[in-house]
C-alpha cells in the first residue's frame, strides 16, 4: 500500500521556506540594531550605539512609558471583562440578546481598525471627553477583550464539566464552585489572554492614533512618524527592545499553558 | 434540576458587564458615525456642522432630521478618487488573499503531515510572529527592500541585476508586506481542517489508482474547504480596510479606502466624508460575510 499521508520532501521544503520567510526579516532587523554604522544597510561592526541614542531620546522614552501604562491598564480590564464574557457564552443559559452579544464580541476581531478607531473617536468627541490615556485605554480594552474572550472560551469549552457538577453535588453553590474549581483550571488561559491583550495594545497604531490627544502619543505612533520620514538606525534598536519584551511575555504565557497541560495530565492520572 | 442548569443561571449574569461595555464602546459609536456622515462639513472645531443637538429639544430635533443630507454619500459615488479607492481595495484584497492561499496552503499541509508532537511546535512557530508587533514587521521589510537594502545588495553581489531595483513604494512591496503580516491568519484555519482530516481517505484514493495531484484535487482540497473559507475571510476583510501596510510600502499614486478615510480625517479634516467612507466600507465588508454564511448554510443542507 502506498502511503500518501507520509511527510514528503515537498512538505518539508514548503514548511522550511515558510518559516524562513516568517523569521528572517525579524532576525535581520535584530542583527542590524547592533550595527555601528550610521547607514542602516552598511555593516560597521557591533555596537550598542543606537540603544544609547534611544535611552537619550526623551520623547521616545515618554511614548514607551505611555504605551506600557496603556497596555497594562487595558489588558487588565480586558481580561476581567473578556473572562466574564467567555463564562457567559460557554456556561450561561440562553439570554435575551445573546446573538447580538456574541456578534459584538467577534466583530472587532476582523473589523478594519480604521473603522473601530474612527467610531470611538466620534463617540469621545460627542461625549466631550478629554483625549489621552483613558480614551486610548478604553479603545484598546474594547478591542482586546474580544481576543481574551475567545482564548478563555476555548479553554472553558475543553474543560470537563463534571468537575463543576461534582463540586456542586458536594454542596458548593455555583459561584463558589466556579471560584474553587473552574477558575484555577482556566487560570492559564486567563494569563495567556492577558498577555495577548498586552501585546496587542502595545502593537496598535491605528486605533491609538484616532483616540489619543496631543502630547500623549504611544510608542507605535512615534515609531510610525519616524519611519515615514525615513529609516533611522535608532528605530532598529527600539524595535529589538519591543521584540525582546514580547519574547519574555510569550515565554511566560507558554510556561502558563504548559502548567495547564501538566495539570490536565495529572488530573487525567487521578 | 441538574447541576448544569443551576450553574447556568448565575453564569448568565456575568454577561452584564461586558455586554454594557460593548454596547457603549462598540455599538453606540456607530450611531455617531452615521450621524456625522449625514452632517455638513464645516471649517471649525470640530470640523462638522452638528445636525441636531439633543439638548435643544424636540423642535430642534425635527429641524435636524429635515437637514439630514446624503451629500457626503453622493460625493463618494461621484468623485473618482473614492470609486478608484474602492476598486483598488477590492483588487488588492482579492489578489493578496489568492497569494496568501497559494503560499499558506503548502505550509499548512506540511504542518499537518508532521508527527503529532512536531505539529505543536510548528504551530507555536507560526503563531509567534503574530505576537510580534505589526508595525515592526513592516518596518523590517523597509530595511530589506529599500534602495541600498539587503535584497538589492544580495542581488547585486550575485550579479543577478546590474543596478539596484526599486522595490519600496511599489505594489510588489505592498503584497510582500500583506502576505507576510497575514500569513498566520491563513495558515492556522487551514492547518486546523487539514490536521483533522482522515488520512485513510487519501490512502483509499491512492490505492484506487489516483495519481497524487488527483488525490489532492479530488479528495484533500474539497475536504479542506471549510478551512479555506475561514482563512480567506480572516484575511480578506482586514486587508480591504488596511492602512499601515499600503501607506508604508506601496506608492502614493493609488490609495486604498482605508488610506482615503485616514487622509480625509487627519489631513483634510473632513469628518463627515470620512464617516461616510467608513459606512460605505462597512457595507462593502458585509457582502463577503453574507456570502460566506449562505455558502455554509448550503453546505449544511447538502450534508443532510
Amino acid at each position: 500500500m502506498r502511503k500518501v499521508s507520509r511527510l514528503s520532501r515537498f512538505n518539508v521544503a514548503s514548511l522550511a521556506l515558510g518559516l524562513a520567510f516568517l523569521y528572517l526579516p525579524i532576525l535581520i532587523l535584530v542583527i542590524y540594531s547592533f550595527n555601528a554604522s550610521r547607514l542602516v544597510t552598511v555593516w560597521g561592526g557591533w555596537s550598542l550605539r543606537w540603544y544609547r541614542e534611544f535611552f537619550n531620546d526623551r520623547a521616545m522614552i515618554e511614548a514607551a512609558g505611555m504605551s506600557l501604562r496603556v497596555a497594562v491598564a487595558s489588558a487588565t480590564i480586558a481580561t476581567l471583562l473578556g473572562t466574564l464574557a467567555a463564562v457567559a457564552l460557554s456556561r450561561g443559559e440562553r439570554f435575551r440578546g445573546r446573538t447580538l452579544f456574541s456578534g459584538m464580541l467577534y466583530a472587532p476581531l476582523v473589523m478594519p481598525e480604521v473603522i473601530t478607531g474612527l467610531s470611538l473617536l466620534l463617540l469621545f468627541v460627542a461625549l466631550n471627553a478629554e483625549r489621552g490615556f483613558w480614551t486610548v485605554t478604553i479603545a484598546h480594552t474594547t478591542l482586546t477583550m474580544c481576543f481574551v474572550a475567545v482564548v478563555v472560551q476555548s479553554r472553558l469549552g475543553s474543560l470537563d464539566r463534571s468537575l463543576e457538577e461534582a463540586a456542586m453535588d458536594l454542596g458548593c453553590n455555583p459561584v463558589h464552585a466556579f471560584i474553587a474549581v473552574t477558575l484555577p483550571l482556566i487560570a492559564p488561559a486567563i494569563v495567556a489572554g492577558w498577555m495577548l491583550a498586552f501585546t496587542l495594545s502595545l502593537d496598535d497604531l491605528v486605533i491609538a492614533s484616532f483616540t489619543t490627544g496631543p502630547g500623549s502619543a504611544t510608542l507605535p505612533i512615534r515609531i510610525y512618524s519616524e519611519v515615514r520620514l525615513g529609516v533611522k538606525p535608532e528605530i532598529n534598536a527600539i524595535c529589538t527592545l519591543v521584540i525582546g519584551l514580547i519574547a519574555v511575555v510569550i515565554v511566560i504565557a507558554s510556561l502558563a499553558s504548559k502548567l495547564s497541560s501538566s495539570q490536565g495530565e495529572s488530573a487525567a492520572l487521578l | 434540576m441538574s447541576a448544569r442548569r443551576i450553574f447556568a443561571r448565575p453564569a448568565r449574569f456575568s454577561a452584564i458587564a461586558p455586554y454594557v461595555w460593548m454596547v457603549l464602546f462598540f455599538l453606540a459609536p456607530f450611531a455617531f458615525v452615521l450621524k456625522i456622515s449625514l452632517s455638513q462639513t464645516a471649517i471649525a472645531q470640530p470640523p462638522y456642522e452638528p445636525v441636531f443637538e439633543l439638548t435643544a429639544g424636540w423642535e430642534a430635533l425635527k429641524a435636524g432630521f429635515a437637514a439630514l443630507s446624503l451629500d457626503n454619500f453622493r460625493l463618494l459615488i461621484s468623485d473618482d478618487i473614492y470609486v478608484f479607492a474602492y476598486v483598488r481595495s477590492l483588487t488588492v484584497a482579492i489578489t493578496a488573499t489568492a497569494l496568501l492561499l497559494l503560499i499558506g496552503y503548502p505550509i499548512a499541509y506540511g504542518m499537518a503531515r508532521l508527527p503529532k508532537r512536531r505539529q505543536a511546535v510548528a504551530m507555536v512557530l507560526v503563531i509567534v510572529p503574530f505576537w510580534t508587533s505589526f508595525l515592526i514587521r513592516i518596518y523590517a521589510w523597509i530595511n530589506i527592500l529599500q534602495h541600498d537594502g539587503l535584497l538589492n545588495q544580495i542581488l547585486l553581489a550575485l550579479h543577478l541585476v546590474g543596478q539596484p531595483v526599486v522595490w519600496l513604494s511599489t505594489d510588489t512591496a505592498m503584497y510582500i508586506g500583506i502576505v507576510y503580516s497575514y500569513l498566520p491568519f491563513m495558515i492556522l484555519p487551514l492547518y486546523a481542517t487539514l490536521a483533522k482530516m482522515e488520512p485513510a481517505l487519501e490512502e483509499a484514493a491512492s490505492d484506487l489508482g489516483a495519481p497524487p495531484w488527483q488525490v489532492f484535487w479530488l479528495v484533500t482540497f474539497p475536504l479542506s474547504l471549510p478551512g479555506v473559507g475561514a482563512g480567506v475571510l480572516l484575511c480578506f476583510i482586514p486587508v480591504v480596510g488596511e492602512f499601515v501596510i499600503p501607506d508604508l510600502l506601496a506608492g502614493s499614486n493609488s490609495l486604498m479606502i482605508g488610506q482615503t478615510l485616514w487622509l480625509e480625517f487627519f489631513t483634510n479634516k473632513d469628518w463627515p466624508v470620512a464617516s461616510a467612507a467608513a459606512i460605505a466600507l462597512l457595507v462593502l465588508l458585509l457582502l463577503p460575510l453574507l456570502l460566506y454564511e449562505r455558502l455554509q448554510k448550503r453546505q449544511l443542507e447538502e450534508g443532510r
